[in-house]
């Protein structure tokens, strides 16, 4: 998969991040890095950091499309 | 709820650090179960590692219990600390180190003995 549907799915589950990046890592189209720095993760934990990435690609998590997913989160400050 | 699913929790009730991962700590399958292990490793943890590619349902239930989508998982007293991400995120600000005195007392590198457990029924 392109990273295209994967950039809107996050941006659409961070709308007000200050930063959201998606590359595919290999270029195989399953493995990715994601990193995002929004104002939804202050005061959070990492793993809901985390958790909340992994909601936002629930769908292609489950069916295999992304095989694996690294993530990055940074909060607002 | 099947016999699966409570092996599986009894596997993260019991253990100290639990580590779902791919291969067993001897022979790791999956670079991201690799960095879990090296992380917990080098905070002294005691890993006990589970095969989950030993049976595909073994993920499928890991998930349905845990929340989390992806391997490796590591569980720490009962309760999940995240994947190869986190768990290296915290080692390397010595975050880890914090977690496991706290949960497993300051003396908790004297055990740190590698161990696999397996949640299937033997044939």
């Amino acid at each position: 998969m392109a990273t295209e549907p994967l950039q809107k799915l996050l941006e659409h589950a961070f709308p007000d991040a200050s930063e959201l990046r998606i590359e595919d890592r290999t270029g195989g189209g399953d493995h990715f890095q994601v990193t995002i720095a929004s104002p939804r993760f202050d005061g959070l934990t990492l793993l809901d950091q985390h958790r909340l990435v992994n909601e936002a690609l629930a769908d292609p998590l489950r069916d295999g499309t992304i095989h694996e997913l690294r993530i990055k989160t940074k909060g607002s400050e | 709820m099947t016999e699966l699913r409570e092996r599986i929790q009894e596997v993260i009730q019991n253990e100290p650090v639990a580590l779902f991962m791919k291969g067993t700590p001897q022979f790791v399958m999956c670079g991201n179960s690799d960095r879990a292990l090296r992380a917990l490793r080098k905070a002294g943890a005691p890993v006990t590692g589970v095969d989950v590619l030993a049976d595909p349902a073994i993920r499928r239930e890991l998930s349905a219990i845990s929340g989390w989508p992806t391997i490796p998982q590591v569980f720490v007293n009962g309760e999940l600390i995240g994947g190869a991400d986190i768990t290296e995120e915290l080692g390397a600000s010595g975050e880890l180190t914090r977690v496991l005195e706290e949960k497993l007392g300051a003396d908790y590198r004297a055990e740190a003995e590698e161990r696999t457990a397996s949640v299937l029924t033997p044939a």
